[in-house]
């Protein structure tokens, strides 16, 4: 039953903020060609775009792994980052612990893990401080 | 250069009432009313269309191209301005408007959008420079430029010598459509702009910094949209795939170019009267400290523009919620080993830009100040109400035409009114005095 599971790999670049982002415009695409319903693919677009932000502001880069079943939509982030102190804080809206120079651009409102949580059915968080963060979150079709 | 700079705003005579509206707000005393009509000084004019947005019965016109005139071209490529986005209602993905470009008979689409994001590199590069005049002033409004250049020419120095986004969109539109299609030649191609504003149809007529535009024509976005709304419900899933981000996307609106520094020691004023403002306190040296300008001429930014269909606040505001869940940036510079200030010369102005003393009285120092003086006589006897009935915008440019030349003392009707008093006077006074 392998053969049911679609897997895509993605490396998220860190250091360079303005490359933040691209991983879900391929995944929307991909997506697209699939044939997935509009509204899936912009929770699974957005909950991977919020990651992936926070991975390039935060933890210098990770990786992205998309797996597609029958029946859900699997979302896998990965860093080895400075990890989450104290969850229930970083899920709190509005608590934002991203650098001045890129709010103006809109980012740092503290939306990212809450918005992440919002549009996916499930979302699991280990993290382990000085290690790295990974982030797993289920989109059921 | 008077002669030969065409501009891109044209006047309906029938429809014009000869009133003072476009007369008082144009930020240049371009204007006169000459004949019952208003007539524009072509060399003061800088394209910033506010005569078009004030004029209440439509006689100013933009002059801008059609689609149906390239039709000829093999190739056809729209450049859209980000201001485009905005002006339509429940979108939620570029894709779509993109797609409805090609399904109206555009062959393909290159977003202005895009090459925003490499000047927005290329101004962070040449920003870290230690030689450049600063504070740096966006050079991406023409309407800005052609101000500074008739207004300011001290700030000249200040003004950023790169490519506008629009200029170097058309350019690298047209190398990536001849790498994709080796069948097609340079000739075949045209890039037509969709532009929120005058100003830009005119820049591609008469550009800034470089010799030639590679805009082969302008299209405005008030056009587009009515053949872009019904082609937008063709098709089911788009097939052209936006490859701009958030900075691109925010270059639309006043303070996008700027936030797109990445650095919060700018400044960006909005609205001809506004950057008149801020121009004359830059001038006066007064922000120390900052190291970029964004102005734009219209209110809002490009989504201000006169060719735009919707409200600018209602266009940034759709905008906003566009770019909420886009990449940063999709377009990026190859990295130049080790040198982090370096900007390729090909997209460097490569013409400079030169004062152009539009406002002088005379050529000569002596005779400008006799001129000076005069005028600052006949301003004198002038009542100041700056009415406009004279067909000048204010009681001082008045005396400036009579000192060039271009109108009469009589044209005051105040004065013409006093005038008649003085002789009913006299002439009661020669009757009683003859009884």
């Amino acid at each position: 039953m392998t053969a049911d599971v679609l897997k895509y790999h993605f490396t998220v670049v860190g250091g360079d903020f303005t490359s933040a982002g691209k991983a879900s415009v391929n995944v929307k695409k991909l997506l697209r060609q699939l044939g997935i319903a509009p509204d899936i693919i912009r929770r699974v677009a957005i909950a991977m775009y919020e990651g992936e932000i926070n991975m390039v502001i935060h933890a210098n880069g990770g990786t992205a792994d998309l797996e597609i079943y029958p029946d859900s939509i699997v979302i896998i982030l990965a860093d080895s980052g400075p990890g989450i102190p104290d969850i229930d804080q970083a899920m709190q809206e509005g608590f934002s612990t991203a650098p001045d120079n890129i709010r103006s651009l809109g980012f740092g409102a503290g939306m990212g893990l809450p918005n992440m949580k919002r549009y996916t059915d499930e979302m699991k968080i280990d993290t382990e401080v000085g290690v790295g963060t990974t982030v797993t979150m289920t989109i059921r079709l | 250069m008077s002669e030969q700079y065409r501009h891109s705003v044209s006047l309906d005579l029938d429809k014009c009432k000869g009133c003072t509206n476009c007369l008082k707000r144009c930020p240049t005393e371009a204007i006169r009313i000459r004949g019952g009509h208003a007539v524009i000084k072509s060399e003061r004019c800088i394209d910033c269309g506010e005569c078009i947005r004030v004029c209440p019965y439509r006689a100013k016109i933009p002059k801008c191209d059609k689609l149906e005139d390239f039709a000829d071209y093999k190739w056809k490529i729209a450049i859209p301005a980000p201001a485009l986005y905005g002006q339509i209602d429940k979108l939620d993905d570029l894709d779509y408007i993109l797609t409805g470009l090609v399904e109206l008979g555009f062959d393909d689409v290159f977003e202005v959008a895009r090459a925003a994001e490499l000047v927005s590199e290329y101004t962070r590069r040449y920003l870290r420079r230690e030689d450049v005049v600063k504070p740096v002033i966006s050079s991406a409004c023409p309407a800005v430029v052609r101000l500074i250049s008739v207004r300011f020419p001290y700030l000249l120095d200040n003004v950023l010598p790169i490519m506008p986004p629009v200029e170097l969109a058309a350019r690298l539109a047209k190398q990536e459509a001849m790498r994709r299609h080796p069948e097609l030649k340079e000739k075949d191609i045209c890039a037509l702009f969709i532009s929120p504003c005058p100003a830009k149809v005119s820049y591609a007529r008469n550009p800034i910094g470089v010799e030639k535009s590679a805009i082969d024509g302008v299209l405005s976005i008030s056009d587009i949209y009515f053949r872009l709304v019904p082609a937008m419900k063709k098709f089911e899933t788009p097939y052209v795939t936006s490859r701009s981000g958030i900075i691109g996307i925010s270059w639309a609106g006043s303070g996008g170019e700027s936030s797109a520094l990445l650095n919060d020691k700018y400044l960006a004023a909005d609205g001809i009267e506004n950057i008149i403002k801020v121009l004359d306190e830059i001038e006066k040296e007064n922000f120390a400290g900052l190291e970029f300008i964004e102005l734009n001429a219209c209110s809002g930014g490009c989504v201000g523009g006169a060719m735009n269909m919707e409200n600018p606040f209602i266009a940034k505001a759709r905008l906003q919620n566009l770019r909420r869940f886009l990449p940063v940036s999709q377009n990026r510079v190859q990295d130049i080993a080790g040198h982090d200030d370096e900007v390729p010369e090909e997209v460097f102005w490569s013409t400079g830009v030169t004062y152009e003393p539009i406002l002088q009285l005379d050529e000569n120092r002596a005779e400008a100040l006799r001129k000076m003086q005069r005028m600052q006589e006949i301003g004198g006897h002038l009542p100041n109400l700056d009415c406009g009935s004279c067909g000048a915008p204010s009681c001082m440019a008045l005396a400036e035409d009579i000192v060039r030349g271009e109108a009469d003392d009589s044209d005051c009707v105040i004065r013409m009114r006093q005038q008649i008093e003085d002789i009913w006077r006299t002439m009661g006074r020669m009757v009683h005095d003859g009884e």
